[in-house]
């Protein structure tokens, strides 16, 4: 156990130096990436302005406040991409990581981790010019500000096993890409990623209450954002241990199966 | 006229080159037809709250999703894969086998690069077009469609000059690799009209990134919403972006030293 802890500790560091190396990179890509929440958020501002000022229950200004924390919550949920597996197998990294003694997740989850320290850092100008653009209305207690604490490093947590899981088909076939798609449309659809789920038909919401992707996006924006009653905090965060869990089970049950196919084929 | 045999040399050789790969084209395919599905889920949610967008009917934005998907399907295709070589050229060193040779340099990489399976998405942005026009209001006739290719065109050229611009800075810069994602993030921007947009962002996706010009002027001109004046200041644009992009280009390599210097 201190070994392990240890082996995150160096991990992250390595990682967040090495992250602080490339800021402008870091950056543009950041910048890249608030276009989307500002165009949804655009999007439905104009709606509810043209409404009266409302749209499922969301003024204009807490819809602000959904997408500016959105691109915090989204920067917490980049992790290993499930496409990085084909180029971890074909470059031959694999038999490097299937030699040491520590379970490779580790590795990911350590680095992925660190890096986060970095991009919370650079995320924080970003979301003042945000504040400052859009006037979001925020006024969280103590109460919410710890659960969305515990939840941004639930979603964060919850997205690699999930993305881990789904990566580990690269084992079986080559032609993965067209399958990680269609996998992403529908996160990106029921996770609360494209619209807050309350502005989802009810039979949408329905289907994504048996789906993880709404612990990974859309319930850390709402513990700061959607007035959440303290029994509703808990049963959150309790369902994102529980996808953690599931998720945990299901890497390490095909990675085992993946790992012997692996050394099946390279004899 | 050298450019055009040239440009057609390039083509021919890159589409024997993903010809062979076919099954490329329906994954391609696939994967447009999601990203048709996302964007039409996304406009089924907007009108399910609204019945118009800032002054824009459900027809009027479907074609401006269809240009969109057109407009991304020929950068894709054409634009971009050259400037990912140019970067990688200019990383690696090997941009000196593309400065060497007895053609213009900016055009020679400029046409290097085609990915055929890409233009799925302009098929597929032509579709959604045609099927927008039925629906529109007005007329589309022969001067509305004039116009839009005059646009469409205008606006490609003027995202051409903006990439080979910021794919110069490689020269300085060198990791340059993010300015896809930036520009990817920005370009979707251009899903929906800008007007709808605030202020700032307007003017940044007008002037900055032509995402305007490329995106929502073509599909003005399709539902009789653009004035000549317009089209006249986008024309004019286009040729100071040429320019500029030509004079930065010829800086930018100036300052490069090669991989064995």
């Amino acid at each position: 156990m201190k070994d392990l802890a240890s082996l995150y500790l160096g991990l992250m560091r390595i990682s967040i130096l090495e992250q602080l190396q490339y800021r402008v990179a870091n950056y543009f890509y950041m910048i890249g990436m608030v276009t989307e929440p500002v165009v949804y958020l655009v999007v439905w501002t104009t709606i509810a302005h043209a409404q009266g000022g409302e749209v499922a229950g969301y003024t204009e200004s807490q819809l602000a406040a959904y997408y500016i924390i959105w691109t915090l919550v989204r920067n917490m949920n980049i992790v290993f991409t499930p496409y990085g597996w084909e180029w971890r197998i074909r470059q031959g990294q694999l038999s490097d990581m299937l030699t040491r003694p520590i379970h490779p997740l580790h590795y990911d989850l350590g680095y992925f981790a660190g890096w986060k320290f970095v991009v919370i850092l650079m995320w924080l100008p970003i979301a003042a010019v945000l504040t400052w653009l859009f006037k979001p209305a925020l006024n969280p207690g103590w109460l919410e500000i710890g659960a969305f604490f515990l939840a941004i490093w639930g979603a964060y947590l919850v997205r690699s096993m999930w993305q881990w899981a789904l990566g580990l088909i690269s084992f079986w076939t080559t032609r993965v890409g067209a399958f990680f798609e269609l996998y992403f449309t529908i996160e990106l659809l029921l996770s609360g990623r494209l619209v807050p789920l309350a502005l989802l038909p009810g039979w949408a919401r329905q289907i994504a209450d048996f789906l993880p992707f709404q612990y990974a996006f859309g319930f850390p924006i709402e513990t700061l954002v959607g007035n959440m009653t303290p029994q509703q905090l808990i049963t959150g965060l309790a369902m994102q241990v529980f996808w953690i869990t599931f998720g945990l089970l299901v890497v390490l049950l095909v990675w085992k199966a993946a790992v012997r196919r692996y050394s099946a084929v390279g004899g | 006229m050298r450019l055009f045999t040239l440009g057609w040399h390039f083509f021919r050789v890159g589409a024997m080159n993903e010809l062979q790969y076919r099954a490329n084209f329906f994954v391609q395919l696939f994967q447009s037809l999601l990203a048709l599905v996302t964007g039409l889920v996304g406009l089924a949610l907007v009108f399910d709250h609204t019945t118009d967008l800032a002054g824009w009917s459900r027809p009027e934005l479907l074609a401006v999703m269809g240009v969109h998907i057109l407009m991304g399907g020929l950068i894709r295709a054409t634009i971009q894969p050259n400037m990912e070589r140019l970067m990688g050229d200019i990383q690696s060193g090997t941009l000196d086998f593309a400065l060497t040779r007895p053609a213009d340099a900016q055009m020679l990489i400029s046409i290097r690069e085609v990915r055929i399976w890409q233009f799925v998405d302009v098929l597929m942005g032509l579709v959604v077009l045609g099927y927008a026009a039925n629906n529109l209001k007005g007329t589309v006739g022969i001067l509305q469609v004039t116009a839009f290719i005059a646009a469409l065109l205008i606006g490609a050229v003027m995202i051409y000059c903006f990439w080979l611009i910021l794919t110069t800075g490689a020269f300085w810069v060198i990791r340059m690799e993010q300015v896809v994602e930036l520009f990817q993030g920005l370009y979707q921007a251009g899903r929906w009209p800008v007007g709808i947009y605030p202020d700032w962002l307007r003017t940044g996706l007008t002037f900055l990134v032509p995402v305007a010009f490329a995106v929502t002027v073509p599909a003005e001109a399709l539902s009789n919403r653009l004035n000549i004046e317009t089209l006249l200041l986008a024309f004019g644009i286009m040729v100071g972006l040429l320019v500029f992009s030509r004079w930065f280009w010829k800086v930018g390599v100036r300052n490069y030293s090669g991989a064995s210097a």
